[in-house]
């Protein structure tokens, strides 16, 4: 029995009653944002569309976004798994290995040729004819070209394929790069973040899936609905940075009130994520409300921003709206001395560097 | 006396077979062996296929900022080198951290102990233990019976529950897009369960994903967010407020303390009840199968954990301390500062050190890529179809402790705590053989079990119950703390690099959820000048080193028979039993990172 089957049939046959399969669309719709009049479409869609296949590739990577992807709590990861996707690719959790792996590979590439989803998270090194990444005996780059060429829709996930990451940090050593420098010819969804938060994860899957299309982006490739504001726009301790009311030290008075911890360096203002709203495992909490500063994880180049505990330059404390819209930019630039520390790359490297990667 | 296997005495002749990707890993890795005519391994070659050079990227940074460079070495062991890298900077700087940091730090590192090892056994390592597709053929009362039976306290054990999950497993099957499970080796006779506790571990296998969802939450409440939770030096950054202006919206409250007490609950109950029978069931149902052991039989390291009382290693609840050619007798202290102890080598490393160096201590770790096949590889350089050993072969270094490889990690740790007599771990150990030793008829002693695959697994499951166990009393003696007046979180005294010295440089140890793991920092001029991680599966995964001396991975696949050559299922089981972690393994690099030795195909 090879025929494909719904989502709808597949929840159905596992026992789950109608009405369940209803609520859970509800939920599905609120955790998206969507409001009670988008779960009939939910419902609709789920109730006719196949289990889409995913090929999901490891490059240059930490496996966070893989680990972050299996604590997604609405929807399950269970249920994402064995319901709504077919996982057909994914070496951090599948039974075969070698070249039994590599040949499910093929398969569904061929049987689902324009099809299925790609999702990577890393991202492939240049250097060393790419060699720094070995996938069966070849350069993981071989094989990202390879899946990407008949994929329906990518999904970079991560910071490391959003915009390269840790290892492409200064110098980048193995010259890895965000999967849009290797994949010209196709859009990808950016889902950055170091991991992304998995309802975030899960929640632009449901998104393709149900409405059977991709999420509006922005310029940059992320998807509006979770990286359209600042973690600082609705930040539950912004009515401190408002009031002028600040951690000035580690575990000082402001820090035990839950006081803003722009002082301390936090990126809330400048990172564009749904930390604040969404939340960490299921709502919990999230750095800020832990008392960490943001370190920004999710922007481009975090890493050579300068240190994670310097404050941001260039914010008005009050009437921000005009200025922090300029802050993504300016922080770019602002942060060069703290930088110049970093003595062992040379001016000239620097350069190189930068420009290799435009 | 039981001396190491040396390379020299491995014998290559017979067929090669390549697994690569060996999947259901953290990262990138190859595995070559070579079977003789009865399908026996007699040789087996390792090999680490990504680096990324985190370490250089290190240099002249901001040591305050490294935990979180580091941390995203591994997302899988989230935290633990972000933990190990604060605990360099403070051993440099001499900074104290205050009881209540030093309790948080425990209950996040704990967490993560916890949650590895779970995620590891029942979605990287059961399904080379466990058949779902014969999990069709079980009878669910005959399920529900086997799981009153391993254990009595589990509450999902009615037959319709068992029924539920084996329905689901059937329609999903049915529906030809098998996903994960696609081209597994279902038919091969490696797998030894009967059908019922098939259909139990399935059962598990799912809700395990559920409960590692929960316990991590932990890192949510402390460190905000998980994968990755925050750290700091000098503490925690979490500021405790129970009673006082602005508590509900302050990291450490009564809410989330109250939270944080029923996630470790929730653990305890599924780590005694689910987890540790699961182990011992499936032992006893593969208790012929008792290969694997390799290094474990002879040298194991530990460096040590869960310090008790703040800087008295020897309060630690797992005691510090190398163990030489399978003498219990004798525990060798271990001194992570010596340079002659701690050394990497690279003759069978994509690396080169200059002036010919042999060994260098972290401390002043050199080296310089050099990516490079031996005489006798096939294919071509970007399509390796077999690697040459003699040669260099791996992006993994070769660490080793007196020039002796080790073995480290869970099985490694118990080993080292049930010879230094620690009474815990030898209650938990001698619990589990003897009821191994029951079930099955057989009277196995210690060093028969806990040298093998199946010891290494058991080993895992016992270390979360020690950390569950201890969470508690972490948690209690946190309540206590405050109790006594007593909130403080951060040391900031030297958190300013103007009181920093000069020049200073320090280690962090650890034992992270796969072993023994070091941080060794220099610091110079507030920013960072050398930085080195030598991580757990950096020793396991290692490649010969000059003498020949074998590392823990291919220790262990020696000697394994395999059912089907063509289908890896028993090298897959026994590296699984590692955990092994390659984004972790492999590092460092040259000084500038640009400057690249080209291939050499000789």
């Amino acid at each position: 029995m090879s025929q494909l089957e719904t989502f709808y049939e597949v929840m159905r046959r596992q026992g789950i009653t109608r009405r369940s399969f209803l609520k859970y669309c509800s939920l599905t719709a609120a955790a998206l944002g969507l409001g009670p009049a988008f779960a009939p479409r939910i419902a609709n869609a789920m109730e006719t569309k196949e289990r889409t296949p995913v090929l999901w590739l490891h490059g240059l990577e930490c496996t966070c976004c893989s680990e972050s992807f299996i604590r997604s709590a609405h929807p399950l990861v269970k249920d994402v798994v064995l319901s709504m996707i077919s996982l057909d690719y994914d070496d951090t959790l599948m039974a075969s290995a070698g070249h039994q792996a590599e040949a499910i590979l093929e398969e569904t590439m061929q049987k689902y040729k324009g099809k299925y989803i790609l999702a990577v998270e890393g991202n492939p090194p240049l250097n060393e004819d790419g060699m720094f990444c070995i996938v069966g005996g070849k350069p993981f780059l071989d094989q990202l070209k390879h899946a990407a060429k008949d994929a329906a829709a990518i999904i970079a996930w991560g910071s490391c394929a959003s915009w390269g990451c840790v290892q492409a940090a200064r110098p980048n050593p193995t010259q890895a790069v965000p999967i849009h420098k290797v994949i010209k010819d196709k859009p990808i969804i950016k889902v950055p973040g170091c991991p992304p938060i998995a309802e975030v994860m899960t929640g632009v899957i449901t998104y393709m899936l149900t409405f059977g299309k991709v999420p509006e982006l922005d310029r940059q490739g992320r998807p509006k609905m979770f990286y359209s504001q600042r973690i600082h726009d609705k930040c539950y301790r912004r009515p401190h940075f408002d009031a002028g009311q600040f951690v000035e030290q580690w575990d000082d008075e402001g820090a035990r009130k839950g006081y803003c911890l722009y002082k301390v360096g936090c990126k809330g203002p400048t990172t564009y994520n749904a930390c604040s709203t969404v939340r960490w495992n299921e709502g919990t909490s999230f750095p800020i409300q832990a008392g960490h500063g943001c370190i920004g994880c999710s922007e481009d180049g975090f890493w050579d921003k300068g240190s994670f505990y310097d404050r941001l330059t260039d914010i008005n404390q009050f009437g921000i709206e005009s200025n922090a819209d300029e802050v993504g930019t300016a922080v770019a630039g602002g942060v060069g001395a703290a930088i110049a520390a970093h003595a062992a790359v040379s001016a000239v490297k620097r350069a190189q560097h930068k420009g290799e990667q435009e | 006396m039981n001396t190491p296997l040396n390379s020299k005495l491995l014998d290559s002749s017979g067929r090669r077979i390549v697994v690569d990707p060996v999947t259901r890993i953290e990262g990138h890795m190859r595995c070559e062996v070579n079977v003789d005519d009865n399908n026996i391994i007699r040789n087996a070659v390792s090999t680490g296929t990504m680096w990324r050079g985190l370490e250089v990227i290190l240099k002249g940074r901001d040591p305050r900022d490294a935990w979180a460079f580091v941390e995203r070495i591994c997302g899988v062991c989230t935290g633990c080198h972000a933990l190990t890298s604060v605990r360099a900077v403070e051993d440099a700087l001499g900074i104290d951290i205050p009881l209540n940091a030093h309790l948080i730090r425990h209950l996040m590192d704990k967490t993560l102990n916890i949650h590895d090892h779970v995620v590891h056994f029942y979605h990287l390592h059961a399904l080379d233990w466990v058949n779902p597709v014969n999990a069709l053929k079980a009878d669910p009362k005959a399920t529900s019976a086997l799981q009153q039976k391993i254990s009595s306290s589990h509450p999902l054990s009615s037959p319709g529950y068992f029924r539920d999950v084996q329905t689901r497993i059937k329609k999903f099957i049915e529906s030809g897009q098998l996903g994960l499970f696609a081209n597994g080796y279902w038919s091969n006779p490696a797998y030894k369960l009967p059908p019922e506790a098939d259909l139990m571990a399935v059962a598990h296998y799912l809700e395990a994903l559920d409960m590692q969802k929960e316990i991590v939450k932990i890192h949510t409440i402390f460190g905000g967010k998980n994968p990755h939770p925050n750290f700091m030096v000098g503490g925690v950054p979490c500021a405790i407020n129970l009673d006082g202006t602005g508590s509900s919206g302050a990291p450490v409250n009564m809410t989330s303390l109250n939270f944080v007490l029923e996630r470790i609950r929730e653990a305890e109950a599924f780590i005694k009840n689910v987890y540790i029978p699961d182990v011992i069931a499936i032992a006893t149902l593969y208790k012929d199968w008792l290969y694997g052991g390799g290094l474990a039989a002879s040298n194991v390291l530990s460096y040590g954990t869960h310090t008790v009382v703040p800087g008295d290693k020897s309060t630690d609840l797992i005691p510090a301390g190398a163990i030489i050619n399978g003498n219990w007798d004798e525990i060798h202290p271990v001194d992570v500062r010596n340079p002659d102890e701690i050394q990497e080598f690279v003759d069978h490393s994509w690396y080169q050190y200059a002036n010919g160096a042999k060994g260098l201590h972290p401390w002043d770790g050199e080296t310089e890529a050099k990516f490079e096949l031996g005489p006798n590889f096939k294919g071509t350089k970007t399509n390796i179809k077999e690697l040459d050993e003699s040669a260099k072969y791996s992006w993994i270094k070769s660490p080793r402790w007196k020039g002796h490889a080790m073995e480290v990690g869970p099985l490694s740790r118990y080993i080292v705590a049930y010879a230094s007599g620690k009474e815990y771990v030898q209650e938990q150990v001698d619990r589990s053989l003897s009821a191994f030793n029951q079930a099955t008829g057989m009277d196995l002693g210690l060093k028969q079990f806990l040298p093998s695959t199946l010891g290494r697994t058991l080993a895992r499951a016992l270390d979360s119950e020690l950390c569950v166990d201890s969470m508690l009393d972490d948690w209690h003696q946190l309540v206590n703390n405050i109790k006594n007046g007593d909130t403080s979180t951060a040391n900031v005294e030297k958190w300013d690099p103007k009181t920093w010295p000069k020049e200073a440089k320090g280690v962090g140890t650890n034992e992270a959820p796969r072993g023994a793991l070091g941080h060794w920092i220099k610091i110079k001029d507030g920013k960072i000048e050398n930085y080195q991680a030598v991580v757990p599966t950096t020793w396991n995964g290692s490649p010969r080193d000059s003498e020949g001396n074998i590392g823990a991975f291919e220790a262990s696949l020696l000697n394994t028979p395999m059912e089907r050559p063509d289908e890896p299922v028993e090298i897959l089981r026994t590296l699984h039993s590692f955990d092994p972690c390659l984004a972790c393994s492999t590092h460092v690099m040259s000084e500038d990172g640009q400057e690249l030795t080209k291939v050499k195909i000789r």
